[in-house]
């Protein structure tokens, strides 16, 4: 048992409009006329393409293969043929194509020869790299690779939450999934427990899903392992962000920039596990999830939804009303507004949800922050947000990270509760990206310095090469005349011995060398005493020369 | 683009400042009950004025107008004015204190949320200053003769039948004379201008802010912060100079219901633009502006000093909110120490 809750600070209580939507049991929605399958399906990584347009493959057939440690494989979510590999409209903020498979299916919906995998008889890592090519990603809408969270860390996993919080209003499929598969998410988060080497699982379900609460208490009985808690958490947007659960759960917080593993916990969304359970017991990729149709629709529900699935051929499922005038992916305080139909279903949309005018009305005009405090108040980050928002207008970038802009988690609280109508997270998304464009060019700049710098350098050396040759020269040609000299008289030939004729002495001696050339050629007939002269000679200088060579390095 | 949250919680600048001066209701009505309906004639005036002012500001600055005039700042600021004034002013002060308010101190400095300087208590300092005399002359209890006081505010004005000196006043001219001086405790039971205890009538008007006050905590507007910092100073400094000598300063309940200072605790230095905005800076504030006003009731020149004491802390606002930021999410601890 765990022996009291903790509190987040901040918080809102949106209408949570979950009824439209939970009520009805998940659906399995129709076949598709086509597919598009992007091919970076978690979170920063795009997997490597494996199949060609004509190919023929089979559901669950990996399409494209995992590259890079935060990579998943990417597979088919029903058999049929690839029409192409094309760039696609994703659902992503930056509206950008990406590159995605097209595929047409057959209508067999055939699997491919699904196996168990026997993950008690392997090592963790070998499991983890087997849910990377199941491509399981998280399924609570950033998509990070599970098999990456669940890796050692730093201090291994103790703690392992199963995110059932689903705090977003309108939508419902975490609660419908827990109603519906609550023993498959057990035996999913069993199978974590195993990889990761947990101790405790705790599931957090904020105490507006009594039902799903229930349901998945009954299935820790069925299941009958020890230490798997299901805790009722405080119904309060965002208590189902990762960081505030775990706060809520077990006292700790996570910084920016830190990972559960460094406090010894660790997060999953309960679909994840429910997916990461297809996988391991069925042999079952992750080619479909289940996902909330709700807002200004006539039939909101959930509905199974294969991977790649168009928005515009879900939509007939729900019934949208006439006056629907923009669709969001995912709830309406962090959603992505759609900009085209033709997007596909990925791992992490979660809910498309149908606004409408009276529904989520136009915000009226911004008006100048009053510094009423609200949204500091129910910022879950205890940040300052009218400073930050202060700052990022005045594009005062550097005080904003001072104010611990990044610490910012985009939840939108402030901005929902703002008396002047403020868009704060519009701000703060936008300093973030030009902080971040900043970072980028100076990196750049840095590389082109770096390279102008190389070139100067290089430009000095051969300056300097050039000089030593041209040097080199001159010196061949007193040399000439000495060893002239020292054949007509047989003087002994003065040593030269200061330092700046030993530094010619040794740009000579660089040039020779590169030339491989070890001596003069006009000595090369010289008779053996007057060799054994110009040896002497040479012998001298290179004394010097070593001599020279501290403050040669000192020039240099 | 991403424009998300796309719900918003139903909320204005506009339902904040009306919830403000609903709150200023139950103390007003005490105010007519027990000094005239003065005040009523003042709120009129000053609001008028402001609306005006405001709107021709806006015209001027080119901001959008319906917007901006509804946004119900300047009727609060209007009617602190009308409020902190003597309600017997002659019509033409406190008609230049609301347009210096809302010229200089709002629109000058940048208009609606800009502003260092709380307006209203630029209005009265300034007013103070310079017309000290007729910013002294207040109303006396049950001397609530209409007409009188309408000539008091249009003229002529005949003022000796129904102004009075304010308890702040009186206290300061007892004090001022040593001979009287020992009798402190016993003139504040009896004297006819000390009602029970802050004042005759006052208290009441201080019991009607006090109501107000707190449902504005209840509705969210402000925090308990600074109105308990500020009578909690008070408070505390005042009891702390009684035990040293009850002989030369007032008592603490006397500090709390007199004056100014349930309405500078709960409407006055809980304004959020000019005044410090994080939970440890909203104390330090408050406080500051409590004991300010305490030295100069005190010991200062005028009778009640919180304008003054409000605008110097407005000055360190800035500063106080820098070095008080409260730690941020997950950056409490040392990193990685258990909790
Ligand atoms: S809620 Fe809006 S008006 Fe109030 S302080 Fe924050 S940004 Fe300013
Ligand atoms: S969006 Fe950022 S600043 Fe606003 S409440 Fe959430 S965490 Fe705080």
């Amino acid at each position: 048992m765990i022996a009291r809750l903790f509190k987040f600070k901040g918080g809102v209580k949106p209408a949570s409009h979950k009824d439209e939507s939970a009520a009805a049991p998940i659906r399995v929605a129709p076949l598709p006329s086509h597919l598009i399958i992007p091919l970076r399906q978690s979170a920063r990584a795009m997997a490597r393409c494996l199949v060609q347009p004509g190919q023929t493959v089979l559901k669950g057939e990996m399409i494209a293969a995992a590259e890079g440690p935060l990579c998943t494989a990417v597979h088919a979510p029903t058999s049929g043929t690839v029409r192409a590999i094309a760039p696609q409209p994703v659902p992503h903020p930056s509206g950008l194509p990406a590159p995605s498979v097209i595929l047409d299916p057959d209508g067999q919906d055939r699997w491919i020869e699904r196996q168990p995998f026997d993950y008690r008889s392997v090592p963790a890592q070998e499991t983890r790299t087997y849910l990377r090519d199941c491509g399981v990603v998280g399924l609570g809408g950033a998509g990070f690779p599970s098999h990456v969270k669940l890796g050692p860390g730093e201090k291994g996993i103790e703690t392992l939450i199963l995110n059932g919080a689903e705090c977003e209003p309108w939508i419902t499929c975490d609660d419908r999934l827990m109603r519906e598969r609550a023993d498959g998410i057990l035996a999913g988060a069993s199978i974590m427990r195993h990889i990761a080497g947990a101790r405790r699982i705790l599931v957090g379900i904020e105490d507006n899903k009594p039902q799903a609460i229930e349901s998945m208490r009954a299935a820790v009985q069925r299941l009958g392992e020890a230490d798997i808690e299901v805790v009722a958490v405080p119904t309060r947007y965002p208590a189902g962000g990762e960081k505030q659960l775990i706060r809520v759960l077990t006292g700790i917080e996570i910084p920016y920039g830190k990972l559960g593993t460094h406090f010894g916990v660790q997060c999953f969304n309960v679909g994840s596990a429910h997916a990461i359970y297809r996988a391991v017991a069925h042999g079952e990729p992750l080619v479909s999830r289940v996902l909330t149709l709700s807002g200004n629709m006539t039939h909101p529900g959930n509905f199974e939804v294969l991977i790649g699935t168009p928005i515009r051929e879900l939509l007939p499922l729900a019934a949208p009303r006439a006056d629907t005038d923009r669709y969001l992916m995912g709830g309406p305080m962090m959603g992505v507004a759609l900009l085209s139909l033709d997007t596909p279903v990925i791992k992490g949309t979660n809910c498309i949800l149908a606004g409408s005018p009276t529904l989520f009305p136009p915000p009226p005009p911004e008006m100048p922050c009053i510094r009423c405090g609200e949204c500091a108040k129910v910022c879950p980050a205890e940040l300052q947000p009218f400073e930050l928002y202060w700052f990022s207008r005045a594009r005062i970038f550097g005080k904003a990270q001072d104010y611990s802009l990044f610490d910012c988690i985009e939840c939108g609280c402030c901005s929902y509760v703002c008396p002047s109508r403020i868009p704060l997270v519009d701000y703060f998304r936008f300093a973030k990206g030009e902080i971040w464009a900043r970072e980028k060019e100076k990196a750049a700049a840095d590389i082109a310095r770096e390279r102008y710098e190389l070139r100067l350098a290089r430009e000095e050396r051969e300056k300097e090469e050039k000089a030593a040759k041209l040097a080199a020269k001159t010196e061949a040609g007193r040399q000439k005349a000495a060893a002239a000299l020292a054949e007509a008289a047989k003087p002994a030939a003065t040593p030269e011995e200061d330092a700046k004729k030993a530094l010619i002495a040794a740009a000579l001696e660089r040039a020779r060398a590169q030339k491989e050339q070890v001596h003069p050629e006009n000595v090369s007939d010289l008779t053996p005493e007057q060799q054994a002269e110009v040896a002497a000679i040479e012998g001298r200088r290179a004394e010097i020369r070593e001599m020279a060579k501290p403050h040669l390095r000192q020039d240099d | 683009m991403n424009n998300s949250p796309y719900s918003l919680k139903p909320a204005s600048v506009q339902s904040v400042m009306l919830r403000v001066l609903c709150a200023l209701l139950p103390g007003i009505a005490a105010y007519v009950w027990f000094f005239g309906a003065a005040i009523l004639v003042q709120i009129a005036l000053t609001s008028v004025t402001a609306l005006a002012a405001e709107a021709a500001m806006l015209a001027l600055r080119g901001k959008p107008m319906r917007q901006f005039l509804t946004d119900g700042s300047a009727l609060v600021t209007a009617w602190l004015i009308a409020l902190t004034f003597p309600s017997i002013a002659p019509w033409w002060l406190t008609m230049l204190g609301t347009l210096l308010a809302i010229i200089v101190a709002k629109h000058l400095y940048g208009g609606l949320g800009q502003n260092p300087f709380n307006p209203a208590m630029v209005a009265f300092a300034l007013m103070i200053v310079a017309y000290p005399q007729l910013m002294s002359q207040w109303p006396a209890v049950g001397a609530a003769d209409f007409a009188a006081q309408l000539n008091a505010i249009f003229g002529p004005r005949q003022l000796d039948a129904i102004t009075m000196a304010t308890p702040l006043d009186a206290l300061r001219t007892v004090l001022r004379d040593p001979e009287q001086r020992a009798a402190i405790a016993g003139l504040l039971g009896s004297h006819a201008t000390f009602g029970n205890i802050g004042g005759k009538g006052w208290e009441w008007v201080a019991v009607g802010y006090l109501a107000g006050g707190l449902w504005l905590i209840q509705q969210r507007i402000i925090t308990w912060h600074m109105p308990v910092a500020f009578l909690a100073t008070l408070f505390a400094v005042a009891g702390l100079f009684t035990l040293i000598d009850a002989t030369q300063f007032a008592p603490p309940l006397f500090h709390l219901l007199t004056g100014g200072a349930m309405l500078g605790a709960f409407f006055i230095v809980t304004d959020p633009v000019s005044g410090a905005t994080t939970p440890k800076g909203k104390l330090i504030f408050a406080a500051g502006v409590a004991l300010l006003t305490w030295i100069i009731r005190s010991f200062g020149a005028y009778p009640d000093g919180i304008a003054f004491a409000v605008l110097l802390m407005n000055i360190a606002a800035p500063l106080i909110d820098m070095y008080t930021q409260p730690p941020v999410f997950g950056h409490k601890r040392k990193e990685g120490e258990p909790r």
